[in-house]
């Protein structure tokens, strides 16, 4: 039998706002225009939103903070916060709350302005006290043991991360949204500035405005929505650990779990996927990623990326408006793979199109390889 | 060894693992049902959710799981070295190898613990482990 939630809502409005340089607003400045994009994208109006879904590293309360920007008294507010991911995430309860009930329209939006606010990471963590003794970069560091780890044990090679990073640029050059769109051979990134090995400055993502904002209604009302709407097939949550110390295996995160999740809800498996979307922070997540969610077997991911293979004209499309590396990235990730799957799935993405696109994989990725949620969307031939 | 000690009978347990290290001693939380030993130091086991836990001092050994150099500019201290170890006793950390170039610490490698106390502020870093 079908879970109760496979298909109970769809997306019906996205938008984007301010990504690259938005010079002059602020993070909440930004997740408004977004919002507005949004609203237009469906037909509906600020007050007819009475859910929201938000998550941020400018504000204590994001919930309350957004809803009072926007001069909204929401009957439901999550603030669901499991880094970058939790966008993702909120796509689970978002589903939830609309199938009880407890509201009718869900937003799901972020806003920041990490890259003119001055580039510095905005941060309300905690300080992690058993790594400050050693000064890691956060988060590159962790990432940097956790792709160590990767070529020791499978002989992954930076050439190979570095091809991660040439695909991203190959998809970027065909979004005119995307913020790096110039030539990227394998050798630029090789031999760009090493930070910590063996992630050097092109290994890493951008370092951007942006906001986006999704809205979700039940799939009952769906179809009163201008838009083609796209429904929320499965999405799976799961996390093993907070810091990089006590990831269990760095060549191993938890998409293992989520995925098996995402797909279970989903009633659906890999061979069934057209477009896929991963949070790619950094070259190595992309690797481990297609792993994890079983794209490829563990230890092959390197193989599997390199040569275009994942690249316009590759064999499965992945990241395909150029991903955190090439497209936005603005401290969180996670809703700008969320509306590149949807509009994918509109098929409203031009030259990066993947025609006949009727499921697509979101894969969301918080803290450093800690909490990750898979989505699977589909249009109505899947439902 | 096992120890457990009155001294510490009302410190937490990063107290207590401060503590320890004042002592020029590394030790950590070891569960009395499962045996294993965990850092970070918690009351609780999370290899198997006990709350029944002793102290236990460690061998300071341990072998490089994974390692990265911090690049830095000569001007600002130069190049260093962040690594994970995992302690032979089981439980793994992040910690630095000193005593070589931070380019040349490789996965594998045998490390022994050693005790930094800058007035009381104590962390443990590692130095290659010579064989005798
Ligand atoms: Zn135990």
């Amino acid at each position: 039998m079908a879970h109760i939630l496979r298909g109970s809502s769809a997306i019906v409005g996205v938008g984007l706002a301010g990504c690259g340089e938005a010079h002059g607003r602020m993070p909440l400045d930004i997740l408004a225009e977004a919002t507005h994009n949004a609203l237009d994208d469906a037909g509906l109006k600020l007050s007819d939103i009475d859910g929201i879904f938000t998550g941020s590293s400018y504000h204590f309360m994001p919930g309350l903070s957004t809803a009072e920007y926007l001069g909204i008294k929401p009957r439901y507010t999550d603030t669901t916060m499991v880094g970058g991911s939790s966008f993702v995430a909120h796509t689970l309860n978002a589903a939830m709350a609309l199938k009880t009930g407890l509201c009718d329209v869900a937003l799901i939006c972020y806003g920041s302005n990490q890259r003119t606010a001055g580039g510095k990471l905005a941060t309300m963590s905690e300080q992690q006290i058993y790594e400050a003794p050693y000064k890691p970069r956060y988060p590159i560091s962790s990432y940097a043991l956790a792709a160590a780890r990767h070529m020791y044990e499978y002989g992954t090679t930076r050439e190979q991360l570095a091809d991660v990073a040439v695909a991203a640029r190959q998809w970027a050059k065909l979004n005119p949204n995307a913020f790096a769109r110039g030539d990227l051979s394998r050798e630029d990134v090789l031999n760009s500035r090493m930070i910590s090995d063996p992630i050097s400055l092109l290994d890493c993502c951008l370092v951007t405005d942006g906001g986006g904002a999704v809205i979700m209604v039940s799939s009952e009302r769906a179809k009163d929505f201008p838009k083609k709407p796209v429904y929320l097939l499965g999405t799976g949550t799961a996390q093993w650990h907070r810091q990089i110390t006590q990831m269990p295996d760095l060549t191993t995160t938890a998409a293992v779990d989520s995925g098996k999740r995402a797909f279970a809800m989903a009633g659906l498996t890999k061979d069934d996927v057209d477009v896929v979307e991963l949070y790619d922070a950094f070259t190595i997540n992309t690797i481990l990623f297609l792993e994890d969610l079983g794209f490829c077997t563990k230890g092959e991911g390197g193989a599997f990326v390199a040569d275009g293979n994942i690249a316009p004209g590759g064999s499965l499309p992945v990241n395909t408006n150029g991903g955190g590396l090439s497209c936005v990235h603005p401290g969180m990730y996670g809703i700008f793979i969320l509306i590149e799957a949807i509009q994918q799935l509109r098929g409203e993405c031009g030259d990066r199109q993947i025609a006949g696109s009727e499921v697509a994989l979101v894969n969301g990725n918080g803290g450093v390889l800690s909490s990750q949620v898979t989505s699977i969307l589909g249009t109505e031939a899947v439902l | 060894m096992t120890e457990t000690s009155t001294q510490h009978k009302n410190a937490g347990p990063d107290l207590t693992y401060q503590q320890y290290l004042q002592k020029d001693t590394l030790a950590l939380p070891k569960c009395i049902e499962c045996s294993k030993l965990h850092f970070y130091p918690r009351i609780v086991c999370p290899h198997c959710g006990s709350f029944n836990l002793e102290w236990k001092i460690l061998s300071g050994k341990g072998e490089v799981y994974s390692t990265t150099t911090i690049r830095r500019k000569p001007e600002r201290g130069g190049n260093y070295n962040v690594c994970l170890v995992t302690l032979d006793e089981g439980p793994r950390m992040m910690s630095r190898v000193d005593g070589i170039a931070a380019e040349d610490v490789e996965i594998g490698d045998k490390l022994i613990a050693r005790i930094i106390n800058n007035d009381g502020d104590c962390h443990v870093i590692f130095t290659p482990l010579q064989e005798v």
